[in-house]
């Protein structure tokens, strides 16, 4: 090997180095490294003179390799990389030397702080000594999307991909798509009917050429990276054709089978075959296997007799798919906080205490009561009604610590429809604060405790139970008159608290995406990437990624959507070709390395390790397994990392 | 955790005191960024650990550890992401697991067992990564220079 010609460029960062690290001194003493044949110091490297600095001492010099002698590389690796480039030679011949954070901002004694930038300079020299002049590997792309979960947040991804021209599978667990919105009655703030607004879109979705809808799915497994996963999707038996189904309901009206209807949330009952709702989307029935008494003519097959259309085959078997996407969008949802949870308000056994969703499905015309409020217990219209807030949110000593940001609003919209069916009646809402920001929200307030009278009670209730004369006794505090307040209700409706549902829980695992404290999908950045989960290529939408509403659910969606499309626009992505790289004549196939790789980007060929270049990450967890130093990731080799280590040590 | 204030004063009395050589490896995606935060911070500690920047603490070969000691570091301190928290998914356990045995190594041969640290510090623990510093030098201080893996020349 050649001797390399290695260009050192130490900046002063203003004052910000030059103030503690004798940056003159730094420069010269790197002229004695064997490899360093050009060496200089400038007071801002990064600038345009300075970059441009760069590129004539590589020139004149026929620099070979760069070490910038600055900030953290986070900050400017990439500046001096592509600077290299500009010059000719291979930005991955140039390293940072982090004397910015990791010492001058970090030491006050100029002496020490001088000596610690000499040795991380040098190290950085010998390593570049050894950096290969690397291209980055090309990965082609599946120019397809993948969407798991079919409420708001993913029917908006799936419209906006697919409009784009590119392919979309949306995966949905349940057997229609729609989600949670579509038990919503009306909606904050401007109180339009959810289905109205809904089943516009879950039609387009089900008529979109570049859609295809798998409902009754759920994701098993996923294998690859971005550009190119491969995704395992299960389909469960519906035994019913939706081809053939003419939607007649004869076989509804055969069944014998009644369980509860969970799209009216228990409020209603189904038979085992059943209709999710009338506009399911798509429009076709399906045999609860749970419930039904046995798939079987000879223990009932009433359902499969009726039907005329021959439609209904208890045949049908679960079948597995696999697809190919170059990325992939995770918007499955939110579940309430189980009323299980909370023993205070009667642990979900007190009759007429109802949830947030619940409350929605009595005021929806096509709910359990065709739209009139009436109390579950004895159908009668209730006259006082008492909506507690903040019900398991915000409460870091029993249950969530978080707020759920729309309950507020929500439970606003609860008074302001129940004045509107029971005019006469008496609204209260227990609250902690009222949390109202965004647009027309706070009016949307004002209005529930002006124009309908609501009466908003600041205070905690600690405990309600159901009395003899069938009222539900509310007992609490509000807290602004610091009296005790007592209420016989004829209603009690929970704003529970928004949780991450199963279905996201069980996604993340699939996905090997993180989550945060609260189960929530955790996105790349708080800030700046909320739409990107920490692995490249999967995005993040709705609820699943933390409370939100319908706008913001939708803003999200079309930002994941945005993301994607700016992915695969692309017609190969790049792939850091800093990856390991296996040193056959030392390797003895022991499969350490195998074992050790969190990608599966390994395998024994031949006896011997091979790496997969597209799905190897670089970390180098192989290397530091391997007992004869035979696998290293380029760039940072063991030859490297002991020469770096021999600088430190003055050798 | 003793009290930092103890070294400076008992400085005075040891005129010429020994200023310990530590190597510290540190991951790109955690503790690197912590100790970029530390700066950003402008947290002071002292300036005897130089750090070399890896991919993952995964990726650390027990050889490091030797090799630095052998070219007479005082102590090696190989620190990245918690547990659970890789950003490589599980590098840092194949590292924990690793490195507990080269402790136990380290032990064995006779060196003494506070001279070989591991230390979990995410990119928003600054202060956790001045003070693990802090604390590492305040200790080797204390222990003196390390012979017994240094290699005689
Ligand atoms: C009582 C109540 C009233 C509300 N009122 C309003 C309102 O008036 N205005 C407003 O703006 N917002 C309102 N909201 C909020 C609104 O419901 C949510 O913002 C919205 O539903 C979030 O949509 P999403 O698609 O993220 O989640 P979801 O609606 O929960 O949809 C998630 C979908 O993913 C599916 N899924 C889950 N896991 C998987 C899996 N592993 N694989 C495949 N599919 C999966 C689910 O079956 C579901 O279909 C209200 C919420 C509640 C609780």
């Amino acid at each position: 090997m050649t001797k390399k010609r290695t260009g050192v460029f130490v900046c002063h960062c203003g004052n910000n180095i030059a103030a503690t690290v004798d940056v003159k001194r730094l420069a010269e003493e790197m002229t004695d490294e064997e490899t360093v044949v050009y060496s200089q110091d400038y007071v801002y490297m990064c600038s345009d003179p300075g970059q441009n600095s760069v590129i004539q001492a590589i020139k004149d010099n026929q620099l070979d390799s760069v070490v910038v002698s600055c900030c953290s590389p986070n900050l400017h690796e990439k500046t001096f990389r592509d600077n290299a480039e500009r010059a000719g030679i291979s930005g991955f011949t140039c390293e940072i030397a982090n004397i910015r954070e990791q010492c001058a901002w970090v030491h006050k004694n100029r002496e020490e702080a001088t000596e610690k930038a000499i040795k991380i300079s040098r190290s950085a020299i010998r390593r570049v000594a050894h950096n290969k002049a690397l291209d980055p590997i090309a990965v082609p792309v599946t120019r397809r999307v993948m969407v798991i979960g079919g409420g708001i947040a993913g029917i908006q991804a799936a419209l906006d991909v697919a409009n784009a021209g590119l392919e979309v599978i949306l995966v949905e667990k349940l057997a229609t798509i729609g989600g949670h919105m579509l038990q919503l009655s009306e909606t904050f703030p401007t109180l339009d009917c959810s289905q109205c607004i809904l089943s516009p879109k879950m039609v387009e979705v089900s008529r979109h050429p570049n859609i295809k809808l798998m409902t009754y799915s759920e994701v098993q497994d996923v294998s690859g990276s971005v550009g190119n996963f491969r995704v395992k999707v299960l389909q469960k038996p519906t035994y019913v054709d939706p081809e053939a189904c003419k939607l007649c309901d004869d076989c509804v009206q055969v069944c014998p089978v009644v369980v509860p209807n969970e799209h009216d949330l228990g409020l209603t009952a189904r038979r085992a075959i059943h209709i999710p709702f009338a506009q399911a989307i798509p429009a076709s029935y399906t045999l609860d296997v749970d419930a039904c008494l046995g798939l079987n003519p000879i223990r009932c097959g009433k359902c499969k007799d009726v039907c005329e259309a021959g439609a209904i085959n208890y045949d049908m078997q679960p079948r597995t798919v696999f697809e190919e996407v170059g990325a992939i969008i995770v918007a499955t949802g939110f579940d309430l906080y189980g009323q299980e949870n909370l023993g205070e308000y009667g642990a979900g056994k007190v009759e007429d205490v109802l949830d947030g969703l619940q409350f929605e499905r009595l005021c929806s015309a096509s709910g359990a009561t065709k739209g009139h409020v009436l109390r579950p217990s004895d159908h009668k219209v209730p006259k006082e009604v008492v909506f507690i807030q903040c019900v398991g949110s915000r409460d870091p000593a029993q249950h969530c610590a978080y707020c759920s940001k729309i309950c507020c609003m929500y439970t606003a919209k609860h008074a302001r429809l129940y004045k509107h069916h029971v005019p006469d009646g008496r609204a209260y809402v227990f609250y902690i604060d009222i949390r109202s920001g965004g647009k027309g929200y706070e009016e949307f307030v004002q209005r529930t405790m002006e124009d309908d009278e609501t009466i908003y009670l600041r205070g905690r209730v600690s405990k309600l139970h159901r009395t003899r004369d069938g009222k539900v006794r509310v007992l609490g505090t509000d807290t602004l008159t610091g009296q005790n307040v007592e209420i016989d209700a004829d209603m009690v409706v929970l704003a529970l608290a928004m949780q991450p549902s199963k279905g996201t829980e069980q996604a993340a695992k699939v996905l090997k995406i993180g989550r945060d404290k609260d189960g929530f999908l955790a996105e790349a950045h708080p800030k700046l990437k909320p739409v990107e989960s920490v692995t490249a290529g999967i995005y993040l939408a709705g609820a699943a990624q933390g409370p939100k509403d319908i706008p913001e659910t939708v803003s999200q969606a079309s930002a994941a959507a945005c993301k994607v499309l700016a992915l695969l626009s692309q017609d190969t992505l790049s792939h850091a070709p800093t990856v390991a790289k296996v040193r056959e004549s030392h390797c003895t196939g022991c499969e350490m390395c195998v074992d050790a790789c969190p990608y599966q980007a390994i395998r024994l060929l031949n006896g011997k390790a091979v790496v997969n270049e597209v799905l190897c990450e670089g970390c180098g967890t192989c290397a530091g397994t391997c007992v004869r130093a035979a696998i290293d990731v380029k760039n940072v080799t063991q030859l490297q990392i002991h020469a770096m280590i021999s600088a430190i040590m003055g050798g | 955790m003793s009290n930092p204030s103890q070294t400076t004063a008992t400085a005075p009395t040891a005129p010429q005191e020994h200023e310990p050589r530590i190597v510290a490896f540190q991951c790109k995606w955690c503790t690197s960024a912590g100790s970029d935060l530390a700066g950003v911070s402008r947290i002071q500690y002292p300036a005897n650990a130089v750090p070399i920047q890896v991919m993952c603490s995964g990726m650390v070969s027990p050889m490091y550890v030797l090799s630095a000691f052998n070219k007479g570091a005082d102590g090696v301190l190989v620190s990245g992401c918690h547990p659970g928290d890789c950003h490589y998914m599980k590098g840092n356990f194949f590292a924990r697991r690793k490195l507990y045995l080269v402790q136990k190594l380290l032990q064995f041969i006779g060196l003494e067992s506070d001279r070989f640290r591991m230390s979990w510090i995410s990119a928003a623990e600054g202060t956790k990564y001045a003070q693990v510093i802090s604390d590492f030098v305040r200790d080797m201080k204390a222990l003196g220079p390390q012979r017994k893996l240094k290699a005689k020349r």
